[in-house]
Formats: C-alpha cells, structure tokens, sequence
C-alpha cells in the first residue's frame, strides 16, 4: 500500500526510500544531467533504447525542430535530447534570469541581519519561480533565519575576489564575459525525475508503480493495468502508455532461432497498452552497474550516483560557471521544497526551465489533497448540518 | 589533450564526428582550456566552444599563415625551440624562388608534367664538406617531379621523411640570413595579414586578433596549444598542406613533442589509423614503407630510394625494416640470393588510387572489385561515375553488413531510374558476402592516438556471416590449393607465402597468432623463436622477420599489449597501462623536444621526458622518443648515419636532419611551404596570387567529371553558392552501419540541407520543405533546414552562402531510411601528394521544391550545363592564364552551343 506523501513534509527528506518501509534501504541514487558539457550526440538516447529494447518511435521524417528527431520522452523514448537555437538577446536574458536567481541568494549568506521581508521574498523566488540555482540550499528554513555559514562553499561571488554582500552591489559586478556570443545552441538530454514526491507513484491505483530501494520509481510491467492514471498524474508528462512499434532492425542479425515472421515484418513491441518510462536501469542497479545512459555518455554530461554527490557536485558546478560569469547556469530538481519535493534526476541548466519543455513550477497532483480533504470534509459537514438544518427546520412546521 | 591550455579545433566537427574523443577537450575545458572551432557551420563542436569562428570553406591556409605572420611579427616565437629544434638556421641554395617571388609558383616547375622538379629547393651544403658531391642528381628517377605528382610521392614517406641529401647543411643560428628558412619563411607570409584574413576568409580583424593572442598567450614554456583536425583539412586539393601550415606555426610556438601540444589528426572509425600502419592503400607497404615502382628493380635501389645510409635517424634502417616484412611474408624463400623474394612483391606502373581505378573500370580494363566495408556508390565522391564504373566490371564482391547500394545500384540506383542503366543489360556479377561486425570477431584497432586496443570476440557471427581475416585466409588457401601443381614462377609469390594460422574449430585464424607475426620474431641465433621487443632488434641479414616495424613489441615478452586494460591505464601520468601505442608504447611522439636542449624541461609543469646526469639517460613520464643513451650535449659525426649521426639536439628522429622542418626541402610535391590556392570551383579569385588553384593538383577531365567556370568566367552565376559535406553524429558514412538501424535512422531519417535565413529568403526556400541542388554534375533535393548557424560570409566585397551537406544518405530500397547523396554533386580532382579529393568545396545552385524524377533529371543537369557553358577543359587549368588561347576558343565553342540550346533552355 502506498503511502501519500504531502509534498511540505521536510521529514521525507531528500531520500525517500526512507518512507518506503525497506529493511534495508540504500542511499538514493539519481542522475546529475549537467547541460553545459552535452555534445547532443544522442548516445544516451540509443544506448537507453538498446537496453530496455524499446520500440523505435518514428515515422522516419525530420520532426521540424532543429536536430531533434525525437521529440520529446514518452513510452518509447526514455531519454530525450532537445536542441534549441537562441541569438545573442536571448543569451543576454538568460545571464540575467540566473544572475538574479544568486544575487537574490547571497545576502543571506553573508549578512545574518537579513531583512525578514527579504528572506520571504527568497522564499517565494525559490518555492514559487523556477526551482533556481543553490536553491537547495539556499532555501532558509521555515522560521526565515538564514541558513547556516557552512554554505559558504555556494558564496559564488566570493570566488571573485571580495564580492560584494548587498544585492544591488551583486548586480553591480560584471560578470560578463566579454564574449557573449550572437549565438548558441543548447542541448540537453532529458529523462523521468524520479522525484521525491512522485505523482504518477501516489495515484497509481494498482501498485505497479512502486519506490525501489534506491529512491527510484518503477513501473512493474506485469502488474500495470493501463489504467492510465499516472499519465496526469506527473507534472513533467514523462510517464506515458505504449502504443506499438517495432525494437527490431530490419535486418537480424542475432544468432537466436530465427522468428517465424517473415525478414523485415515488425516484431510485436513488448508491453503494450502498459504504462511505460525510465526506470533508472533499476535491472543494471541491482548488478551495481551504471545506468545505460549514463554509461554511454562519452562526455560525462550525465553522472549517474548518490543523489546527495550529484547535487554538491551540481552546486559546485554552477558555483564555478557564474565565477566564470556564466551566470546564466542554474539547477533544476535541487531544491526539496519545490512542488515534487526535489527530483532524483538533476539537471544544470543554462535558461529557463520552459526554454527545454520543462515545467518551471512543477506540482505534484496530490500536494492538494489534504487541502481538497479538508474541503470535501467542509462540505461535506456543510451538506450535513444543512441537511439537519433542513430536517430540524422541516420538523418544526 | 586533456593536458591542453588552449585547443584550437578546425577542419574538423569532432564532438560530432569523434564524440568518444572529445571527452578529453571536454576534461581540457574543465582544466580551464579555452577552446576554439574554426569551421564554415555553427555545428556541435561549435556549441559546446569557447568561441566559433566562422571561416569560409577553403581558406585555411590564409588564417594559419596569418598565425605564423602575427607570431613572427610580435616576436611571439619560441626561439630557443626555434633555433634548436627546427630548420630555422638552416641555409636554402641560391636557386630557390618563393612564390612571393613568382605570384603563386615556386621554383622548378614544368609545364608538360604539371609538377615539380624539387632540385631547387635543396638546402645549401656546408661548404668544404664535399656533401655537394653525393647531392642532386644522383637519384635523377626520384627527383623527377612528374613522377613524384603521378605517383603521390608524398605519401610514401609516410611518417618519416624523404632523404635531404645534403648531410651536413649550411646554418646561421643567428637565423639573419637572408636564404635561411626563417627568413624565407617571414617573407613568404608578410602578405598574410589580419586584413587578408578578412578579405579571404570572412573572419573579423578582431576575432582573428582573439584567436591569435590566445593561442600565443597559451603557448611557450609554461603552456600549450594543440590543434584538431580531421577531413576538413585534408580532403583540399591542397590538403596535405593545410596540415603542414599547422605544424609550421606549432613548431614555431613550440608545441610538438610536448604535453597538450601537437597537430592531432583526428582519424575515422575505427581503424583508419590502423589501415594506413598496415595499409590498404595501394603506394604503402606496412609500417610506411612505400611500394616498390617498376623502376626499382632491385632491393639495393628501392632502399636507398627510401633514405640513405647516411642520413640521419631511424629510416636509416629501412633495410631492416624492409628484409624483416619480407621473411615475414616469405619465410624461408626470402634469403640473401634472392634479395628476400624482393621481386615478389608487384610493382607500380603509376598511380592506382581509386579514382584512377573506377577510371580504369569505366574504360574496361579492370574487371574485378573488392569491397570490404567501403559504399562507394555512397560515400566517394562523383558517385555516379562510381556506379557506372561499377557496372561495366565483370565482377564485383561486396562484403558488408548489409545489402548497401554498392551492392543494389544495379536494380534500384539512381541511373536504373533515369534510364541510364537497365538492369538486363548489366553483366557485372554481383556476390555479397555478410560479414561479421567488431564485437563478432576478435582483433584489435589501432585508434588515432596509435593506440592498438584488443577486442575479444563477444558473440558468434550469425549464419553466413564471417570475420575478414577468416574470408581472406580461406581464398587463400583456396587458391593456393588451385594452384598447387603450378610450374609457373609468377605464381610462386603465392605459393611461398606463409600461410599456415592457426584456426578454431569455426575455421577462424587466430588473431593473436597473426599479431605475433606483425610484431616479429628472431629467427637464428640464441634467441631464435622468441618475439622482437623493439624493432631496433630487427636486422637486414635475414636473421629476423616482423609484419610491420611500427608494431614491434606489442607482443614483446609474449604478452599481448594490445589487450593490457588496467583501469584508468595504471598509475603512471600516460596511462601506458591501457592498450599499446606504437612505436614503443610511446605516448607522446618526438617527446625529446619536451626538454630544453640541455635535457631539462621546458617548465616544471609541461616536463614529460628529460635526462638524468646521474643515470646517464633519458628517464620520465613516457617512452623517450631518442637513443636513451644520447646526451643532450652530443656531437655525433653525421656522416655515421642513422641513429647514432642524432646529435643531442635533434629531437625530430625520423627527418633526415633531425630538425622540425618548418621548410620542406623535399617531400612535398606542390612546394616547400604551404601557400594559399582556391579550391577547384570557388566563387572567388585567389586574393594573394595571380594563380588561381594549386597548379600541381590531379585533375581528372572527363565529361563525366565537369567543373564550374572560374569565378567571374562567363558561366560562373549558373552555380553561385559553395557547398560542403560533412558527417552527423547519428550516421555511419555511407551510411551502411546506420541507415539499416532503427534506432539510428530515428534520429536523424532524412537527408537534408542547411541554410542560411538570407538564402532561404533568397531563393524562396521553406523551412523543412524540399530543394533541389545542382551541380556541374549532378542533382539531388532535401529538405532544407533554415538555421541561423549557417551565416552568409562578406569576401572580398560579394557575399558568399555556404550551403552545407550531410553525406549519409544513398538511393535504395534496402535501408531504413534512404536519400539523395550528397557525393553526387561532388567533382574528382585530387591532392597531389596524397590523392585525396577536394570534397569540402564545391559550386552549387539551389532551387525549391523537389528535384525533377527519371529522364528529366538528367535534362536539369545538362541545361545547366549548358548555361554554364561547361566542356572538359573548364576549371582544369594548371598555370592560371597559361590556357588563355584555349580559353578563347573554349568561349566560341561555348557560345555555339549556348546558340543550339536556347531551346532547351530551363524555364
């Protein structure tokens, strides 16, 4: 039996396989997708395929978006690369949007007489934008007191040489390389978040979906009824249901007894109908193998390990490209107060999260549902006290 | 390159094309490496750059001799390198001319051969050393220059260098000499200016100014620059020299032989570099020793053709290397008496690339074809001349993974739809044999850093499906068993060839069997039958034999080296616990230049070899690339010869002087020092010459082969755009490992072009609509993707749209995804030295909508060909202007047939 999770719980933490109930539950293993060194060679999305043996996902036409062929993750696809195309105005913006994200941070790092105000504004930047840079940890806690000094290594500007404590005194650095190019074209490989809170998880009515012992989330093919719900359950619409397809090459070239179809006929895809994502190689993890993509990536864009290295790892990294005044860096799924209590999967982006499909708010469906119980419960008290009312009232004449 | 401060990546898309690779610039970058891709696209490579560059196709040489301008210029030179380590003293004789000096010529060049005699570019001998005497003309076959452009003489030195003949050349190490190489070398490229680079290329004073003052600010004795290229260098009909201007500005900065320095020659996959060691290529034996020609007759004159006894460094013994590949080969009927069954070996009668093969196949006199692993009608260029060249043989065996269009052309080609070809009238018999695949069979690769990496044999191959080695051990044998009871002596090459693997119980030879046999063994003596473990054991008296003098020792001790895999390469700085680099398991090549002449190095942080007085020898982070023995100070007798004639300061062991050679005395057939040629159809005049191409290129003129008019020529708007082709991560070349791929074909399903926005507008081009391209030799269409990564470049005043090509797709039913290819369009015309074609730079218009099908086609090309007013002689010029009075008559005949064809006319 599952249990619902409210996506406000600190308790639940950053690894959730805690409230699993395991016996023995391992440390929660994630992905850290660092966008600024992807090649967009698509390994990750081959190398996925060819592992899970998912059915190809084409009608073999340019899909009209730059080098992107496949368009985005569904039940075929469970990596995805997105290609996108930005003049120098857009870049500009972008340096800004991450600019702001920090700047808003530091002076609670620095100064301890932090303006309350400030600190709820910080609050609201983080909780309610996009999930942003350092927003981890940056995050104060619920009593708006600054975070603790040992944070120090997030002090970005302080790598700087003297960086300034005020906000306006931050926006005041140049941090711009003089080299803003006319043009870029960012790629990132996108895939299931596995997040803390996961929606498709807390409404799957059937069980199939289940917390591993690595603070994954997996869909037991066997035991998904294609119900469909999950689908609206997840708020980044990764989890999808099988139609068909082929995983086979035209021509086989495997030594195993040859299928009585006919050379070249489509093999019957597996699992149709059945709700289908990634499962983080949940197969290659209990060999302690790295993930497929991960493994594949000939550039190490995606780490594959404990999620809390990944995202101290992550931190350091953005830290690093705004010292380089690449301020434009920021983290998506770091932060364990956003709408799905952090995600398993961590990415370095370098805009904003709608500028690759990504939802910059996402939600978890159920996060209302406390809100929506106590509601129907009014209700439904309002419905029986008028009822009373009604009964009494009707009694009398 | 990891150990890179500043890489500079141009002539190649490597995060595309090499992405396995670019994880060491992704690890250079986060070192804090600045890196650079210099490339006419805004491609991957670019994405992921510090800066891209935009440069106009074929204007290399121009931006690099730029490079070596500005660092002679602002004194930015590493002059104790310089000095020590280069030709830069060295004295060139008085005969000499520049092409400063003859507006675009050099000195020796013969009208009748189109090539160069190299007598006047010798060095200056030092005088009363009587080294005149054994100089030029001694050897009058080799120094002949239409021989030497005929038979891509370059090439055959391969990784060494040709005999300088002049042992002991005159120096003025206060380099001020008006005839020493660094003042011929200012001079030659005073005219290489910042402005010339936007005039020629495209490239902003400012942006050049940047990438100029970063690769010099990272370089000297504290840090270091590399530079990657791949077939955007090479593939010129002056590529070999696009290479050479790199490697004139890393020696002058004082980046080869050091960490994070070097020319990297980024090789395809995934054995290309192994192909070349052991080569398929018609004018190399193993290790680069070149093929004999008819006129060597003898092993006396084919070895001293190689490198005299007397020069200096390691070529001095090719006679070892020579007598131990053919005991290899021959065994026991290779003795003294015989020259080592030297006569066994065939002999050249001219070049036999292969374009001059599928020429041969068109007029009739070849009548089989190999092909293994290659999709000519695909991925070579002209690929209509490919096919047709295909079909008139008598046989053709293609051995592939899958039934590729080299091996369908002849029922679903592109010339079965235009009605060129019918299917009945083709006798080409056809076979196809499956083969098996890398992870099917067991073997190694020799990768681009020379290493060699075993690879085990994962599963069996599926049914027919067999691995090359066991396919050409059983048509051997089958052809000896043929010929067993033969009498006759031309088949003795045959018969006394070694031949006898062993095989497993599947037929399969063992690999590792024929990897001893390369790495060589002694045959007499005390250690007879034990393997080589350098291949300075290998002698010229017959006691030892080896497959290929390079690959010695990666058996040494009987282990096989290519198969070492300790993680992450073992503790040592070069990881030489990781597979096998030849020579040696030498990292680092000529890595003696990583030390100070004194032997110490250059800086603390860029040391890797140095010498230790009190060990008396070179010690370090990698194999030292010298005699380990040789003090820095040592002052051989240079008339000793060989290895022992390499003074303590030359660390370039290969070259006959032992010095980087900034000016090639000989070697090179199109001239001494790289200078700036259009390529054979450019929409701009040369800005630096009067001559307009290199005038030693191999043209072929054939009406099948047709180039554009000269720029401005009558004709030249019928093609005014500049085409390039080039690869995408998601494809294999032609296509045969990817296009019958789901997986892969998913990604990237459709040929197509990439477009400005100005010339989508231009022309009227949709976004992700269908164009169709024409060139003076074909026509093909694809979807267009209109990208802002694609810019319009200003050169010299007009503007020029680059149009680039993926090349991956061919015409058939068999693929998964198939489309027009990109090679139709291209022209052969080759490189002198080395005979590769200029596929990089090519003329083309461009249309919307979608190409014209069967006969019509054909129709569009000739009407555009006839608007152009192309015949045969077109663009095929030598000497710019030496063609005027066939120029003259060349425009009535064009204007005739303009006469005729108005009717015909398109539109």
């Amino acid at each position: 039996m599952q249990r619902l999770t409210a996506p406000d719980s600190a308790a639940v933490g950053d690894n959730p396989t805690a409230d699993a109930h395991y016996a023995h539950p391992r440390a929660r293993k994630g992905f850290f997708t660092d966008t600024s060194i992807c090649i967009g060679c698509k390994a990750c999305e081959v190398a996925c395929k060819e592992w899970n043996r998912n059915p190809v996902d084409s009608n073999y036409e340019l899909s009209n978006s730059s080098f992107d062929n496949s368009e985005g993750l569904g039940a075929d696809t469970w990596r995805h690369v997105a290609f996108i195309e930005q003049d120098r105005s857009r870049i500009e913006a972008a340096r800004e949007s991450g600019r702001a994200l920090v700047s808003l941070g530091m002076p609670q790092i620095r100064n301890a007489d932090v303006p309350t105000t400030a600190g709820e504004a910080i609050t609201t930047a983080i909780t309610g934008a996009a999930p942003g840079p350092l927003s981890a940890a940056a995050v104060p806690p619920a009593s708006g007191l600054p975070p603790a000094p040992e944070l120090g290594d997030l002090d970005v500007l302080s790598s700087l040489g003297g960086g300034p404590t005020r906000p306006e005194d931050a926006r005041a650095v140049d941090t711009t390389p003089p080299d803003t190019p006319e043009f870029r074209w960012l790629m990132s490989s996108d895939v299931c978040k596995h997040c803390t809170n996961a929606g498709c998880l807390d409404v799957c009515p059937t069980g199939a979906l289940f917390r591993t012992e690595h603070g994954t989330v997996v869909v037991q093919d066997d035991v998904c009824n294609g119900c469909g719900t999950c689908v609206a359950g997840c708020p980044f619409g990764v989890i999808e249901r099988r139609k068909d397809g082929i995983a086979q090459p035209k021509t086989e070239r495997s030594a195993a007894p040859v299928t009585p179809t006919r050379p070249g006929t489509p093999e019957p895809a597996r699992n149709v109908g059945v709700a289908q994502k990634c499962t983080l190689c949940y197969d290659r993890l209990v060999d302690d193998q790295t993930p497929a993509c991960a493994q594949a990536c000939p550039t190490t864009s995606i780490k594959f390990g404990e999620r809390e290295d990944l995202v101290d790892a992550a931190r350091e990294r953005v830290a690093r490209l705004h010292a380089e005044g690449r301020t434009e860096a920021r983290l998506y799924g770091a932060n364990p107060q956003d709408g799905v209590g952090g995600t398993g999967s961590v990415f370095l982006l370098l805009d904003e999260p709608e500028v690759y499909g990504l939802p910059p708010d996402p939600r978890v469906p159920t996060a209302d549902l406390p809100r929506m119980y106590a509601r129907a419960g009014i209700a439904m008290a309002s419905m029986a006290a008028a009822s009373a009312l009604a009964f009494m009232l009707g009694g009398r004449k | 390159m990891a150990n890179a401060d500043c890489i500079v990546i141009q002539g190649s898309n490597m995060a595309e094309a090499h992405p396995v690779g670019f994880q060491w610039v992704t690890e250079a970058k986060t070192r804090g490496a600045k890196v650079f891709h210099v490339d006419p696209r805004f491609s991957r490579t670019s994405a992921v750059a510090d800066k891209h560059v935009p440069i106009r196709a074929g204007s290399d040489i121009v931006l690099l001799g730029a490079l070596i301008n500005y660092v002679l210029t602002h004194e930015k030179w590493f002059k104790e390198y310089v000095v020590a380590y280069t030709n830069a003293a060295t004295i060139v004789n008085e005969d000499f001319r520049d092409a400063e000096d003859l507006d675009g010529m050099f000195s020796g060049y013969d009208e009748q051969t189109g090539g160069y005699d190299m007598e006047s570019w010798a060095y200056e001998p030092e005088p009363g050393t009587g080294d005149a005497a054994a100089g030029v003309g001694d050897e009058p076959a080799q120094e002949d220059g239409a021989e030497a452009s005929t038979e891509a003489a370059g090439h055959q030195y391969g990784s060494g260098g040709p005999d300088v003949e002049t042992h002991r050349p005159r120096r003025d190490e206060t380099l001020q000499h008006p005839r020493t190489v660094f003042q011929i070398l200012k001079r030659h490229y005073a005219r290489y200016t910042p402005e010339m680079v936007r005039d020629a290329c495209g490239i902003s004073v400012a942006d050049f100014e940047e990438l100029a003052r970063t690769i010099t600010e990272n370089s000297g004795r504290e840090r270091t620059t590399c530079f990657a290229y791949a077939v955007g260098w090479t593939q010129h009909t002056v590529g070999a020299q696009y290479i050479r201007t790199a490697t004139i500005l890393q020696l002058l900065l004082g980046n080869m032989g050091r960490p994070g320095g070097g020319v990297m020659a980024l090789r395809g996959h995934a054995s290309i570099q192994g192909c070349t060691d052991i080569p398929t290529l018609f004018n190399l034996l193993p290790g680069y020793l070149p093929m004999p020609t008819v006129e060597k007759q003898d092993l006396g004159t084919y070895l001293e053709s190689i490198a005299s006894k007397k020069q200096k460094g390691y070529w001095a013994e090719a006679d070892a290397y020579t007598v131990s590949l053919l005991k290899a080969w021959w065994g026991d009927a290779a003795h003294a008496d015989n020259d080592y069954a030297y006569d066994y070996i065939p002999r050249l009668t001219g070049p036999h690339g292969t374009y001059q093969t599928v020429e041969g196949m068109i007029a009739g006199d070849v009548e089989g074809y190999f092909l293994l692993g290659q999709n000519p009608a695909v991925g070579s260029a002209n690929g209509r001349m490919q096919r047709m060249g295909m079909s008139h043989l008598k046989w053709l065996v293609v051995r592939d993974f899958q039934l590729i269009e080299s091996a369908t052309w002849w029922k679903d080609g592109p010339e079965i739809a235009t009605g060129e070809l019918r299917t009945e009238d083709i006798e080409t018999e056809v076979f196809f044999f499956p083969a098996a695949n890398h992870v099917e069979k067991a073997g190694t690769f020799t990768q681009t850093q020379r290493l060699l990496q075993w690879r085990h044999q994962a599963v069996a191959p599926p049914g027919d499906a067999q691995s090359e080695l066991q396919f050409f051990h059983e048509l051997g044998k089958r052809i000896r068993a043929r010929l067993a009871d033969s009498t006759d002596p031309r088949d003795r090459p045959l018969l006394d060839l070694t031949w006898d693997y062993p095989e497993d119980e599947h037929g399969e030879p063992d690999g590792e069997a024929i990897l001893q046999e390369i790495n060589g063994h002694h045959l007499t003596g005390p250690d007879a039958g034990k393997l080589l473990s350098s291949y300075t054991e290998m002698k010229a008296d017959g006691s030892t034999a080896g497959g290929c003098w390079i690959y010695t020792g990666v058996f040494a001790d009987g282990i096989n080296h290519a198969a070492d895999r300790t993680p992450g390469g073992g503790d040592g700085p070069q990881t030489e616990e990781w597979g096998w680099a030849w020579p040696a398991n030498r990292r680092i090549l000529y890595n003696r230049a990583s030390a100070d002449p004194q032997g110490r190095p250059w800086s603390e942080r860029k040391k890797l070899v140095w010498w230790d007085e009190e060990q008396g020898r070179w010690v370090g982070n990698d194999v030292p690339d010298f005699p380990v023995d040789r003090a820095p100070g040592s002052t051989p007798d240079p008339s000793l010869g060989g290895a022992a004639a390499l003074a303590g300061d030359d660390p370039f062991i290969m070259q006959a002087d032992g010095k980087g050679w900034l000016f090639a005395p000989k070697g090179m057939v199109d001239g001494p020092l790289p200078t700036h040629y259009e390529a054979q159809e450019s929409p701009v005049r040369n800005p630096l010459y009067r001559q307009q191409h290199n005038p030693t290129r191999v043209t072929l003129p054939r009406k099948d082969n047709l180039s554009a008019p000269e720029p401005g020529a009558p004709g030249s708007d019928v093609y005014p755009f500049v085409f390039t082709t080039y690869r995408l991560t998601e494809h294999h070349t032609a296509g045969g490992m990817s296009r019958w791929l789901p997986y892969l074909s998913e990604l990237q399903p459709e040929m197509f072009c990439e477009v400005s926005p100005e010339l989508a507008a231009e022309r009227g081009l949709e976004p992700y609509g269908w164009a169709t391209l024409v060139s003076p030799r074909a026509a093909i269409e694809a979807k267009v993707l209109v990208t802002e990564r694609m810019r319009p470049l200003r050169v010299g005043g007009q503007t020029v749209h680059q149009i680039g090509l993926p090349y991956h797709w061919g015409v058939g039913n068999d693929a998964v995804v198939t489309g027009d290819s990109a090679n139709d369009l291209l022209g052969i015309t080759l490189d002198p030295n080395v005979l590769i074609q200029g596929s990089k730079v090519g003329a083309v218009d461009i249309r919307p909508g979608r190409r014209p099908q069967g006969a019509q086609l054909l129709r569009l090309v000739e009407d555009y060909q006839r608007r152009a007013g192309l015949t045969e002689e077109t663009g095929n010029e030598g000497v710019t202007g030496s063609h005027d009075e066939a120029g003259a008559k060349q425009a009535t005949d064009r204007s005739e047939r303009l006469d005729r064809g108005t009717g015909g006319e398109e539109e």
